[in-house]
């Protein structure tokens, strides 16, 4: 059996082992790989989203069982310090002699750090690793500590810089960018595009310093600021150097292979090194005395080595495509092909667009007839498509300026359709997949959607970027076979939710079992059940106690499953606004079963902790202290957020708690497609945050502005305006038919937010629709909602009054023991689930 | 007590040694499931009445280790019987234990069986 050490487990080393493990082959080789840092490969494309989830496993490309699972033998923590080319072994940093017959190199690059004095202070951090990170992470905060208004400088304006500049700027430090060229991005970008993301970048709060040579670091130990010379100096207390790569060559160095004079394992096509059993990929390779900082590159130079090593005659292609498409801090930004060139070469269209930070330029042939590149910023929407026509060759539209200005007058996209491309043509250049094996995979193998076509061809699965492509493809295909594509909730129902909502409705179907046995198929499953539950719930304003076994989790209990399988309680606070004798209630409550307490976002209190059986003994007191369930479990209206308003402050404009309580009451209880909540401010000052909310009344003078269609989470939207100083009845009417045309015709699980952004024709579509009324169903709405309002009851006085209901509330149904694997453990004076294990 | 996985191994038909005795059927609901104690072990039981059957599995969702399953909603994907943990919506075939949507080791399965109005569970010790 032959030996493979792969040195090096970042994304190539990693893609390395996965193209190899996948050949039949494979089986008659050991393959060790050796990684420094203490976690297998993750995704270091997507680094700065480690900044959002802090969570390092959302990177991993595959987790650690992977390795052995495949017969992967992988050392972590472990460097390779010496290659013995004699005796084909080399040693480790734990002493280790491992003997080869091949060696893949795929040690990456490390950052390069200028020799600038003072570099080596602290509170100056490279931007590579998920520990480079987390050193800044921590770094950051205690520069808050002492300093909240603190800055952080970032020495290069290149692709990573600029990430690492959005990065500091999440950490809650004010970001500025230092770059030594006079442009942004001055490898990718022309001097009007660089500009172009500079006006944007700026607007979004970093600041771009360009045309500035660093000459030292000042400061006394740690970081205090930046000199350029000439009494140019900038305060930073934290600095960030993203000043390209440096292969890590050292050691090829230490036993003679052959380097490139500024660094890099010289490689032939044949990804060989000047000793033919040893292999380079990825950043340490220098071919074509090019080091390409890219993954796809890179994963082409590992398919290569696979197939060496496996003697098949696979060469690497002599040009390497360099286009990407980034978003780069919500910014999409793609060059392709020439980016810029002198005019000899050819001609340039530019459209240029400053009040929307739009910049787009196509190089041309001088006979008009072949793309050469192009750069795209603002807007990459149609990157896929041209680069396509660029890596093709294909024929350009006798108006090439329609490609970025658009067609004008009647037809279509200037483009045709994805179809329209040879088979041959790549789609997703991360794992080198064609247009022919997606729709292939599509017509040949029955996969019918992106997903199924994901995980069969593995596109999609790199950067992402073509996404949009192949959802092209996959409809296109399958409408070539016949089949229409449509949103169907799941494969038990042939229809979408709006579709279903209708059937339910015009039937007079109230059951569940009767509904998948007229229109469906099958037993039904966890999307489609509390998808019905809902549709039902919003026409028929049942309780979730009635058809209790297709209400999702935490409906079924009516109460919020929590991480040990214990349950947490919201009694309803509406507006925020709670009596003395309440709290103390709600106090004694939570002290008497040990509850953990917490205030939370929407101004009510929530009571962690409560075991199954406990919840209707703890319900029955709350009701008794004059509460009600407040539905935070629900696909319903949670709170609406109030500020004090003009019943106490100074500047109010009107009274917003009293608006909030009353429209709470209104609309409390009302199921939908998802959770939603509202807002009342009383001023402009919008201390409510009414704008975050799906729906929001803010008070003006000469009455109410009425936003609908916003959300925080994970994608914040502000919420757009509906009508514009509106007395309070009509604002009620208005937000009365937004909410109910939403849960009529909204998604299963689709928040206002992304519905009113598909919803064609928008804002001003709905404001035809609930306030002229265009379909004339403003009655039909009005009047569905008054029925909802007034068939209100609460559902947790019904389950504790009703004893199968209660019934329910037991963790066995053979034993009154209690479940014993529930541990806490304290925290602050209160408690806390034990960590999984 | 923290739960442990081994505690749980799949009992097939003819291994049965023990039809355990746990509660009336109308303990059950109807298209869901309820939780039974036997010894140290917390079986997860599913009246499955669209489909006719019963399925039995452990409680304890493999993939955080919480005690779960009989709280998670059942249905069918490609007519096989599975549940959904309530927690992250992990899937499991209710006849074979597989993880339908991930790679998690198959959950273990049990034999049940209704005589008169009792539902009984099979063990094999």
């Amino acid at each position: 059996m032959k030996t493979i050490i792969v040195v090096g487990n970042g994304m190539v080393g990693y893609k390395f082992c996965e193209k190899f493990v996948s050949r039949e082959e494979s089986e008659q080789f050991r393959l060790i790989v050796f990684g420094e840092e203490p976690r297998p490969a993750y995704d270091r494309v997507h680094l700065s989203e480690f900044f959002e989830s802090q969570d390092a496993k959302a990177l991993e490309l595959a987790p650690l069982n992977w390795y052995s699972e495949n017969g992967i033998e992988l050392l972590v923590n472990e460097r390779v310090t010496d290659i013995h080319r004699k005796t084909k072994t080399i040693t480790t940093s734990r002493d280790q002699e491992i003997g080869y017959d091949y060696l893949v190199l795929a040690t990456g690059s490390v950052p390069f750090v200028p020799p600038i004095n003072g570099v080596e202070k602290e509170g100056v951090f490279v931007y590579r690793t998920i520990e480079d990170l987390e050193a800044m992470l921590a770094y950051a905060e205690k520069v808050k500590s002492v300093k909240p208004n603190g800055k952080a400088a970032i020495l290069g304006g290149g692709l990573l810089g600029l990430e690492a500049g959005k990065a500091v700027m999440d950490m809650g430090l004010e970001p500025h960018v230092v770059e030594y060229a006079p442009k942004l991005m001055p490898r990718q970008l022309d001097s009007r595009s660089s500009n172009v993301l500079q006006l944007t970048l700026e607007a979004m709060g970093i600041n771009i310093h360009l045309g500035k040579a660093t000459n030292r670091i000042l400061g006394n130990g740690a970081i205090t600021g930046m000199d350029f010379g000439e009494d140019d100096t900038l305060n930073v207390d934290m600095l960030v150097i993203s000043a390209g790569i440096r292969p890590r060559d050292e050691l090829a160095k230490t036993c003679d292979l052959e380097v490139g004079i500024r660094g890099g394992i010289v490689v032939n096509d044949k990804m060989q090194t000047s000793d033919p059993d040893i292999y380079a990929i990825g950043e340490v390779a220098l071919y074509n005395q090019m080091i390409y900082g890219l993954v796809a590159p890179g994963y082409e130079m590992a398919e290569v080595a696979v197939n060496r090593i496996l003697e098949k005659e696979v060469v690497m292609q002599h040009d390497i495509d360099m286009s990407t498409k980034l978003k780069l801090i919500g910014v999409d930004v793609a060059s392709f092909g020439i980016p810029y060139m002198p005019a000899e070469k050819g001609l340039s269209i530019i459209y240029e667009n400053k009040t929307k930070g739009v910049y787009k330029r196509i190089n041309v042939s001088h006979d008009g007839k072949t793309l050469l590149g192009g750069i795209m910023v603002g807007d990459a929407e149609d990157y896929s498509i041209l680069h396509q026509m660029y890596l093709n060759n294909m024929p350009l539209p006798d108006n090439a300026e329609e490609l970025i200005v658009g067609a004008r007058g009647e037809g279509g996209s200037p483009f045709g359709s994805a179809m329209d491309l040879p088979d041959t043509a790549v789609i997703c250049s991360c794992e080198a997949v064609t247009k022919g094996a997606v729709c292939c995979s599509v017509l040949d193998e029955g996969n019918e959607t992106v997903k199924a076509v994901a995980k069969a061809t593995k596109a999609t699965t790199g950067c992402g970027g073509c996404k949009p492509m192949v959802s092209d493809l996959v409809k296109e295909s399958l409408k070539t076979l016949g089949k229409t594509v449509k949103e169907r909730i799941c494969e038990h129902f042939d229809f979408s939710r709006q579709e279903l909502f209708d059937i339910v409705k015009l039937r007079g179907i109230a059951d569940f079992d009767e509904l998948i046995d007229t229109v469906g198929k099958g037993h039904g499953c966890e999307v489609c059940k509390p998808a019905v539950a809902a549709i039902f719930a919003s026409i028929y304003n049942e309780t979730a106690n009635k058809q209790n076994a297709i209400q999702d989790t935490n409906d079924r209990y009516l109460a919020n499953i929590q991480r040990n399988g214990t349950y947490s309680v919201v009694p309803r606070v509406a507006g925020g606004e709670i009596t003395p004798k309440q709290l103390m209630a709600m106090g004694r409550i939570a002290q008497k079963y040990d509850l953990y307490t917490k205030i939370t976002g929407g101004q009510r209190i929530d009571m962690f902790g409560a075991k199954l059986h406990e919840l209707p003994l703890i319900w029955e007191e709350l009701i008794k202290e004059g509460f009600e369930t407040g539905q935070a479990y629900g696909k319903s209206l949670r709170t609406v957020k109030s500020c004090v308003g003009s019943t106490w402050c100074r500047y109010g404009m009107d009274e917003s708690v009293s608006f909030a309580v009353e429209i709470e009451h209104r609309y409390k209880g009302i199921r939908s497609p998802h959770k939603f909540k509202g807002g009342v401010s009383g001023c402009i000052r919008e201390c409510a945050e009414a704008r975050g909310k799906d729906f929001g009344f803010i008070a003006v003078e000469g009455g109410w502005n009425v936003y609908v269609g916003g959300n925080g989470g994970a994608n914040p939207k502000h919420a757009v305006l509906l009508a514009e100083k509106v007395d309070k009845a009509t604002a009620i009417k208005y937000v009365d038919r937004f909410i109910m045309f939403y849960i009529k015709t909204a998604l299963p699980l689709q928040r206002t937010a992304p519905w009113l952004e598909k919803l064609e024709g928008g804002i001003t579509y709905l404001q035809n629709v609930v306030i002229n009324d265009s379909l004339g169903i403003c009655d039909e709405l009005d009047a569905e909602m008054q029925a909802l309002v007034d068939s209100y009851k609460c559902e947790w006085k019904e389950a504790v009054e009703t004893p199968e209901i209660r019934e329910r509330y037991t963790h066995f149904v053979n034993s009154d023991e209690t479940d014993e694997t529930i541990e806490f453990v304290s925290l602050r004076e209160q408690k806390m689930p034990k960590e999984w294990a | 007590m923290t739960a442990n996985l081994n505690t749980y191994e799949t009992v097939r038909p003819e291994e049965v040694k023990i039809w355990f005795k746990t509660a009336a059927v109308s303990k059950f609901p109807k298209n869901g499931g309820a939780c039974i104690k036997y010894k140290d072990k917390q079986i997860a039981v599913f009246n499955f009445t669209r489909e006719g059957s019963w399925y039995a599995c452990q409680n304890l969702c493999p993939h955080k280790m919480e005690m779960v399953l009989s709280r998670g909603m059942i249905g069918d994907e490609n007519m096989e019987a599975k549940v959904a943990c309530p927690l992250h919506k992990s899937n499991f075939s209710l006849r074979t234990g597989k993880h339908l949507n991930g790679d998690l080791e198959a959950i273990a399965t049990y034999p049940v069986k209704v005589e008169g109005d009792f539902v009984y569970v099979g063990f094999s010790e």
